[in-house]
């Protein structure tokens, strides 16, 4: 015991100095099973954030929007594969991470549990979804374990192109038609309140944050983090001329900061319970790709084998088709 | 003798029709894939058939008195006026189905590029000379499949030989050669698809035969119509969701 003391002493005198924690370093079976944790439900969450988004690519209204969303899925997709990347450094294997999501053992972003219901979602999608996603993963490039770090400095580029490209739909559309200004009206009605519980329960209602602080895992507290992006993001509700959905939000001048009203936490609980109007579907959506794919896994792997077969066997002369 | 700006125009269009549809077909595989990689790879070429059709579309309308655009073209014509070939409009099945389409097509398209890449019209042969980049690995990564999910298990080997069959009655249309295309092959300006066919018969043949397959009589009856707007009953239903947007807000700008 007092070994273990001793090394664990020490690394938190190591992470104390700034320092990054590398795969093969010492660690607490705690902070490998925290990092693992994160970073396989942050690989899912890219993975499911998928569907909700590819659900309007086939009805973009226009080729560019289509390109557009065609592309931003898609780097979702390369964000989800270099986080399982990162997560397999510390000893777990895709093939456990995806199965525990298929069997619904691991979680994934509670926001991708609501429906998308009209383009204007696309733009509200990557202006809150992406813009509160990037508050968290800003603090995460600076992260203790050094491949989560290096794989977010990567993403965060990306992420904030989406932000600015759904703010972008947004902007287009509350200065559109009344009726393209109704529906981005209505996505941020819908998708406001999502956002803000993507930070997670309050600070005092979350029992890992003060160890994921020390451990530097975290930099900013889950409330820290949701009172920025309210302050970021009204504003910009209010330039293109849309209205935050809440009754108490109120600039505060002696805090300097927006007061916002209570956040329904009975529904977060519910969603992350596995209630939420979508978690079914997106489940079933993932299991059907796997289920579907397999055959195609399969004869991948049976076709591999057969080639490096073919390598290590003699080429016959006489057999033109040996080689 | 010059081309007409309409015929150029018609003809952009046609080669746009293609492209645009099997891109619309192939984006709807994104975030369903067999495994992530493919995925990515398989959303990439979607990408660049949408690309590639909006170039065309951009040359089309260039050249419009009335006012037409890429998305005019793409989004508010009705199912008769759309001159691509019926193979690209056919449903994805599954993952071989698709790649099997994707194979049979990416190799009419390559020798195609390949030939366009000659025309005496410049903004075709530029057009031609870019696409004809990305084509090279399509082709390259539709014949990878094909090869490895026919040459994979048994039962990969049975569904993709499926596919093939079912597909083969759509492909002699590739080779069709429309009044349009004698026009255009007059002025140097397009190939006569008919003499793409050699080139695509042997290509096809030889990664079919790498993937144990069994190429299908070439004397079976062949689907056609799609270059002469008449199209299977699965087009309408995929411009019914494609140009929903556009259609129900025809005053929106998007």
């Amino acid at each position: 015991m007092g070994e273990e003391f001793s090394l664990e002493h020490r690394f938190q005198a190591y992470i104390d100095a700034e320092n990054k924690i590398e795969p093969k370093d010492w660690m607490p079976e705690n902070y490998r099973k925290t990092i693992v944790r994160q970073m396989s439900q942050h690989a899912h969450s890219e993975v499911v954030g998928m569907l909700p988004e590819a659900n309007w690519i086939t009805r973009a209204p226009s080729l560019r929007s289509k390109l557009i969303l065609l592309a931003k899925v898609q780097d979702e997709g390369g964000h989800g594969l270099y986080l399982y990347s990162a997560a397999e450094t510390l000893g777990v294997s895709r093939e456990q991470m995806i199965d525990d999501l298929l069997q619904g053992k691991a979680k994934y972003s509670s926001i991708f549990n609501y429906p998308t219901l009209n383009w204007a979602d696309m733009g509200a999608i990557g202006w809150l979804v992406d813009g509160a996603a990037i508050a968290n993963q800003v603090m995460l490039c600076r992260t203790s374990y050094g491949p989560y770090a290096r794989a977010m400095v990567r993403i965060c580029k990306e992420e904030s192109f989406h932000q600015r490209q759904g703010y972008e739909i947004m902007m287009h559309m509350a200065a559109g038609t009344p009726e393209q200004k109704a529906m981005a009206q209505d996505a941020l009605n819908r998708w406001w309140w999502p956002a803000l519980m993507m930070f997670g329960p309050a600070d005092a209602a979350s029992p890992n944050t003060a160890q994921s602080m020390a451990w530097k895992i975290k930099r900013k507290t889950n409330d820290e983090l949701r009172q920025e992006f309210v302050d970021k993001t009204v504003p910009q509700a209010t330039f293109i001329g849309l209205t935050v959905p809440d009754s108490h939000l109120k600039w505060n001048e002696v805090t300097g900061h927006y007061d916002f009203g209570p956040i329904d936490w009975e529904e977060f609980t519910q969603v992350v319970k596995g209630n939420g109007p979508c978690n079914k579907e997106r489940l079933a959506a993932r299991n059907k790709a796997h289920q579907e794919g397999q055959w195609v896994r399969d004869a991948a792997t049976a076709f591999a084998k057969k080639q490096q077969a073919r390598a290590a066997a003699p080429v016959s002369a006489t057999n033109p088709s040996a080689a | 003798m010059k081309l007409d700006t309409c015929d150029l125009a018609a003809y952009a269009t046609m080669r746009a029709d293609d492209v645009l549809i099997l891109g619309q077909r192939l984006s709807a595989w994104c975030g369903h894939g067999p495994v992530l990689e493919q995925d990515i790879a398989l959303t990439n070429i979607a990408l660049d058939l949408i690309g590639q059709a909006r170039a065309y579309y951009q040359l089309a309308a260039h050249g419009s008195s009335d006012g037409q655009t890429e998305d005019t073209l793409a989004y508010l014509r009705d199912a008769h006026e759309f001159k691509n070939h019926l193979l690209v409009e056919l449903p994805n099945g599954h993952w071989g189905d698709t790649l099997m389409r994707q194979f049979l097509f990416d190799t009419y398209n390559f020798y195609l590029l390949e030939a366009l890449t000659k025309s005496s019209a410049p903004e075709l042969s530029g057009l031609a000379a870019k696409a004809i980049k990305e084509v090279s690995y399509h082709a390259q990564y539709s014949a990878e499949w094909v090869i490895r999910l026919g040459d994979g298990t048994e039962e990969s080997h049975s569904r993709m030989q499926s596919a093939l069959d079912i597909l083969w009655p759509y492909t002699d249309e590739l080779f069709e050669d429309t009044s349009l295309d004698v026009a255009v092959h007059a002025l140097q300006v397009g190939p006569l698809p008919s003499a793409l066919r050699a080139d695509w018969l042997a290509k096809v043949s030889e990664v079919l035969q790498m993937a144990t397959l069994t190429v299908p009589s070439l004397d079976g009856y062949h689907q056609r119509g799609g270059l002469h707007g008449k199209h299977t009953e699965h087009l309408g239903i995929l411009l019914a969701e494609m140009q929903f947007l556009p259609r129900a807000y025809p005053t929106a700008q998007w």
